[in-house]
């Protein structure tokens, strides 16, 4: 077992596009390290150079100690979960679990001893003798986890894998993974668009947008205090409500009302951030006209317009808000995430 | 949901759509075809004067003469060599324009275009390279010693049409390899790479096992090319010489056909032929039939 360590990771492609500008990163022996971020914000890039499967243009990768940057991918002891699980489509489970071991020269008993071990422990021990074609999603899934775990390597490296299955068995294999991660304790790396993912497998999460990390801490750390705007509207689902607010001492004004916020100075503008369910239907508050309701069985969200800017509010299931309904808001200062306009990044208070 | 079926009113309108196909197909295969069973039936003389109708007396000579086993032979050794040399090349030329290379796309023209090259134009291409005394190859063989002369050695003229038709051949074959690889998933190969095979491993038990339906399927088509599409390169080469070195089947049923004015016979060998190829046709549909979609 090893840490990974990334120290001022770049890439630039040949036409001269920076995937990854900088981007520095520690994760700790058998940590679960997930990168999340949308689609080209380098994620992919990153966990690829990790693999050895694309060149560094600058910076350092260390695993275990070691630094990898010209290291073959085999060489690295990493093994790579791949998004369209990338096994070999004309061998059978068995031998797809057993490849990377013959290739090292593994003696054929500990072979048949490693990959049996490995179905026992993914459920695959009745699908030895098949072919991929011949299994469903999720045993692929399993198959191509099992192909990582028989090498027993100190990095284990997942690209989006669960964006291919449908939405029960992703909850499914989710939960399996991260079960797996734990029992057998190997540094993980795990790169996804999908925040709901990020947040329930991260013991680190990191943030990246436009090659760069927004963010790193443990998923609560990050719902709790984003670290920039784009984090906070990023994380969450619905995401964070932003509207546009004044700074007064002692508070924000957002739509001609003060809310009290401890420490503030008057003058600047800044924005005002405030999750979903951290806005309360009240006697008081600023006036909102719900435009549509979405019923979502243990919840409700309102839409609608709020200091001209289109929030949402989750509400309990038993409130009786209707559509066309108008209902006045209470903003919690101490529930408010404050934004530089200018920069995007998180105001020293609240 | 299928894809919507088009259905016509009346009959008219879609047997007017097929029949220019039909008509092709029939008048350049069909009706040559029964005639050439009809002709394999009958014997003339050397005249054409008299046609006898003899069953099948002239499928009968054809299996008791020893020289056309050795056409044969002939034929299987000329088509497995034009079929491993030109699939060996191709497949060569295409793992190496699938890399992500400067100019691939120029590489990858320059090597289709030999593909509009006739037959012919390639026998008479290669005659002149090693026309011994003359040809630029053959001189620089007999400069370092080899006697290069297809004219009088039969291995040396085997050598040449190999070459002539193969190279023909090789355009077709990289392009269906080429697309074979590109079919490949990319991850698939960087698995294999994690999993700790090298680039020579990676070829043997990933890319060319992915690749067997495309090389077999190259394998028949090219089977069928150099059985009878070759003719011009032998004819405009070797004539089939030196004694009968190069003497394919398709070759045979032209000399004993035109030359000799065994007319009856040639008809008798051509439906052999055409047996042969029918044949192989069959396995090659079979096959992909049942073929397995990786």
């Amino acid at each position: 077992m090893a840490g990974l360590t990334l120290d001022t990771l770049r890439k630039t492609y040949s036409g001269g596009v920076d995937a990854v500008r900088g981007v520095s990163l520690d994760v700790p022996d058998g940590a679960f390290c997930v990168l999340v971020g949308p689609s080209g914000c380098g994620k992919s890039t990153v966990l690829r150079m990790i693999a050895g499967l694309e060149t560094v243009t600058a910076g350092a990768i260390t695993i275990g100690g070691r630094v990898v940057n010209d290291v073959e991918p085999a060489e690295r002891d990493i093994a790579m979960v791949f998004q369209n699980y990338a096994l070999y489509p004309h061998m059978r489970v068995y031998d797809n679990l057993a490849y990377g071991l013959r290739n090292r020269g593994t003696p054929k008993a500990e072979i048949e001893t490693r990959v049996t071990e490995a179905a026992r422990l993914l459920g695959l021990e009745a699908m030895l003798t098949r072919y991929p074609r011949q299994l469903s999603g999720g045993q692929r899934q399993r198959v191509a986890m099992g192909r990582a775990i028989v090498r027993k390597p100190q990095v284990f490296l997942f690209d989006e894998p669960l964006s291919n299955l449908d939405a029960k068995l992703r909850v499914q294999m989710r939960v399996e993974i991260r079960r797996l991660q734990r029992q057998l304790g190997v540094t993980t790396v795990y790169v996804t668009h999908d925040q709901v993912e990020a947040m329930t497998m991260a013991d680190r999460l990191v943030v990246m947008n436009g090659g760069e990390i927004e963010q790193v801490g443990t998923p609560i750390e990050i719902y709790r205090r984003p670290a920039t705007r784009y984090v906070a509207t990023f994380m969450g689902s619905p995401p964070m409500n932003i509207l546009g607010a004044e700074a007064v001492a002692g508070g924000v004004r957002i739509d001609g009302t003060v809310i009290p916020v401890a420490g503030m100075t008057a003058g600047t503008a800044v924005e005002a951030g405030i999750r979903p369910e951290d806005l309360r239907i009240a006697e008081d508050g600023l006036p909102f006209r719900i435009a549509f309701v979405e019923e979502l069985g243990a919840t409700r969200l309102l839409h609608g317009p709020l200091a001209g800017t289109d929030v949402a509010v989750q509400v309990p299931a038993g409130s009786t808000a209707q559509e066309g309904d108008t209902v006045r808001l209470a903003i919690d200062g101490t529930a408010l995430h404050l934004f530089d306009p200018a920069t995007g990044r998180r105001l020293a208070q609240g | 949901m299928g894809p919507e079926r088009v259905t016509f009113g009346g009959r008219l309108l879609p047997a007017a759509l097929i029949a220019p196909q039909l008509l092709i197909v029939g008048l350049f295969f069909y009706w040559p075809a029964v005639q050439a069973v009809w002709q394999s039936f009958q014997m003339q003389d050397a005249f054409g004067l008299s046609t006898e109708f003899v069953w099948f007396e002239n499928y009968r000579a054809l299996f008791t003469d020893p020289g056309y086993y050795q056409a044969l032979v002939t034929t299987l050794v000329f088509a497995a060599a034009v079929a491993g040399l030109s699939l060996g090349i191709a497949l060569l030329l295409a793992t190496m324009a699938d890399r992500e290379i400067r100019g691939a796309g120029i590489y990858r023209t320059l090597l289709i275009w030999p593909y509009a090259v006739a037959p012919a134009v390639a026998g008479v291409l290669f005659g002149f390279l090693f026309q011994p005394g003359l040809g630029l190859i053959a001189r620089g063989l007999t400069q370092i010693g080899i006697p290069w002369n297809p004219l009088l050695d039969g291995n040396h003229a085997m050598i040449l049409v190999v070459m002539a038709a193969a190279w023909k051949q090789i355009s077709y074959n990289f392009l269906f390899f080429l697309a074979g690889l590109q079919a490949i998933p990319r991850s698939v190969i960087e698995a294999a790479a994690i999993d700790g095979a090298g680039p020579a491993r990676r070829f043997w038990t990933i890319v060319f096992p992915l690749l067997s339906p495309t090389t077999f399927f190259l394998m028949v088509v090219n089977v069928v090319y150099a059985f009878c599409e070759t003719f011009g390169v032998i004819d405009v080469l070797t004539h089939g010489g030196p004694g009968r070195a190069t003497q394919t089947l398709v070759y045979k049923v032209y000399q004993d056909g035109r030359i000799g004015a065994d007319l009856g016979g040639s008809a008798a060998q051509s439906v052999v032929l055409m047996a042969i190829v029918i044949g192989l046709t069959a396995i090659q549909f079979r096959y992909v039939e049942k073929r397995v979609a990786y």
